[in-house]
């Protein structure tokens, strides 16, 4: 069956009809256009919900501040040695805490009606996931430029300049993009937001902490040692460290490229057959 | 030869144990209205998200204009749109850009995407709440939205899931109105409704659903001769009296008499609308004051009991009587 549209140069009483006779399907929109038309939408309502923005602005300032005077002058001998090793694992550590809310904020809205219009769209189906995600790095850049503006008021002064800075901060911004397709497979395994939250919590904690974000690991005793060597979010801060500072890392930023495209691979299929299941 | 919008065979769905729905066979043609009537949890919205290839049927065949809604979802979805039940409109955004993001989705480029809402919420009426989030509007706007949502590009098949549950009168006019305006320009309509009078007002065809199977099949007219012309209720002053109004009652209409929940409260089948007059005058003949009485349509219980033998679940929303 086809629809037949009335001529839009015949006058009609009724402004519906001739705005159902308008409505002709253009041509179907290819994968990238559906994808930055959702991550539009992740924006929007980011603007009008601009307190989603707190997690990546006032808590990264709070750790920043609040890190480097606690433990500068004990663990370093002065706040501005300190800073120098902590503001790259800072980065790292706020940026992955922020990345559970990407779970979260599906399990919020995947009941919601409006997914099940998208899912009936003849539309490439995983862009209303990644656009979402696109969005999210802009939320993550949001948490870095705040940590490495703040940190270059305290005097973080990194060898590398400007260039090593961007290096580092990418690098965290892939493995954030990355790891937020693990959140995205539990908020949609997920039965309410409050469990997600509860297993966001139960893995970044240990996750950040259990690194060589604050202490030098050599310090702790063996068997933890090795827990933080195996720890991806370890090597991640020596990467950005090292980027950041013009130390020779190679080795550690391919240990990270590896887990990020690691989680890519596992979690991205996981994703999309958890969001095709039926609810 | 006719065109069917939908055919199905034997379609079933079951949800773990639970049969939702029971092998339904349903023949829509192109270009007309069709209802799908019964109370909650018959089927009605298992079958929908079956057909709009949300849910696999568990069995059976669902074809949408000839496309198998399992093995060539991508060709049914670019025939339909699907308002659901819960408001399918993000409430965090606009009006303007909830529409702005269907146009785009849909493949409009972001300007033309911008212009057809604009157009829609004029036709609408709801230009001044544009820019106004969703979450502020009222139920009545936020219906209107959703139906707008769904012919930004102007589908073949349009699914309504009880589209004027909890709207006040007006707004079920409105959304009444745009639904002829759909089928006046070829669109075929599948609704779901619980309201006899929607369907009535609305339908080509209805089919009735109860436990996941389909009880009735046909035009409301013939729907309703299965029924009766019309039903009779009563309401007595004295809730003590109501077994004598019962005796009088089923004397006078020759019907079996229903008592309602209410403990005052009786209904009965009129076959004869002339009859109601009749029952009146025995009432007060018999000294029986009478607080309500009126003449309506069969409402969905009294469709259900007739066609079924039992009534429809109790948390059915009755027809408002006029």
């Amino acid at each position: 069956m086809s629809i037949v549209p009335v001529p839009t140069t015949a006058p009609s009483a009724d402004p519906l009809r001739s705005a159902l006779a308008s409505g002709a399907r253009p041509a179907r929109p290819g994968a990238a256009a559906v994808t930055l038309a959702f991550g539009w939408l992740a924006l929007l309502r980011i603007k009008h919900v601009p307190s989603q923005l707190f997690d990546v602005t006032v808590f990264p300032l709070i750790m920043l501040v609040m890190f480097t005077y606690l433990f500068g002058g004990a663990l370093a001998g002065s706040t501005g040695d300190y800073l120098r090793s902590v503001l790259p694992g800072i980065l790292v550590m706020t940026v992955t805490m922020t990345t559970q809310s990407t779970g979260v904020a599906l399990n919020t809205d995947i009941g919601d009606g409006v997914f099940d219009r998208f899912r009936s769209l003849p539309i490439w189906q995983p862009a209303a996931l990644i656009g979402p995600l696109l969005a999210d790095l802009v939320r993550y850049a949001t948490s870095a430029a705040v940590v490495v503006g703040a940190g270059t008021l305290l005097g973080f002064r990194p060898n590398a300049g400007p260039l090593g800075l961007l290096a580092g901060a990418g690098l965290v911004l892939l493995f954030a993009w990355s790891l937020s397709w693990v959140w995205t497979s539990f908020g949609l395994l997920a039965r309410r937001p409050e469990s997600m939250m509860f297993i966001g919590m139960l893995v970044t904690f240990p996750l950040t902490f259990v690194s060589n974000v604050f202490v030098d690991p050599a310090t702790l005793p063996g068997w933890l040692e090795r827990c933080v060597e195996v720890n991806p979010v370890t090597h991640l801060v020596t990467a950005t460290r090292g980027l950041m500072h013009g130390e020779p890392v190679a080795a550690q930023v391919g240990i990270v490229l590896l887990t990020c495209a690691g989680m890519v691979a596992v979690f991205a299929p996981v994703t999309m057959r958890l969001y095709r299941r039926e609810r | 030869m006719t065109t069917y919008a939908i055919l199905t065979e034997d379609l079933r769905k079951t949800f773990g144990g639970t049969v939702a729905v029971d092998g339904v066979d349903l023949a829509v043609p192109a270009g007309t209205v069709y209802g799908v009537l019964g109370p909650n949890g018959a089927g009605k919205t298992t079958t929908m998200r079956m057909l709009a290839t949300l849910v696999r049927p568990t069995s059976g065949r669902a074809r949408v204009f000839g496309h198998d809604v399992a093995a060539e979802a991508d060709a049914v979805r670019a025939r339909i749109s699907l308002t659901g039940q819960y408001a399918s409109v993000d409430g965090e955004l606009t009006g303007a850009q909830n529409l702005t993001l269907m146009g785009r989705l849909l493949g409009h480029r972001h300007r033309a995407a911008v212009r057809r809402a604009r157009e829609l919420l004029t036709v609408f009426g709801l230009e001044e709440a544009a820019d106004r989030q969703v979450k502020r509007y009222s139920g009545g706007m936020r219906r209107r939205l959703d139906i707008a949502a769904g012919i930004v590009v102007t589908p073949a098949l349009v699914f309504l899931d009880e589209p004027t549950t909890g709207l006040d009168p007006r707004s079920r006019g409105q959304v009444w109105d745009a639904v002829r305006a759909l089928t006046d320009g070829g669109t075929t309509v599948l609704l779901t409704t619980q309201y006899l009078e929607e369907a009535d007002r609305l339908a080509d065809r209805l089919a009735v659903i109860d436990r996941g199977r389909v009880i009735a099949t046909g035009t409301p007219a013939e729907l309703k001769q299965s029924v009766g012309a019309g039903a009779l209720r009563v309401r007595v002053q004295d809730a003590d009296r109501r077994d004598e109004a019962e005796r009088i009652l089923a004397d006078v209409l020759a019907q079996p008499v229903h008592h309602d929940d209410d403990p005052a409260a009786l209904s009965a089948r009129l076959v004869d609308p002339d009859r109601a007059g009749a029952a009146l005058r025995a009432f007060t003949h018999a000294g029986i004051e009478v607080s309500a009485l009126s003449v309506g349509q069969p409402s969905l219980d009294e469709v259900f009991l007739a066609l079924t033998g039992h009534h429809a679940r109790p948390d059915t929303a009755e027809e408002p009587l006029s």
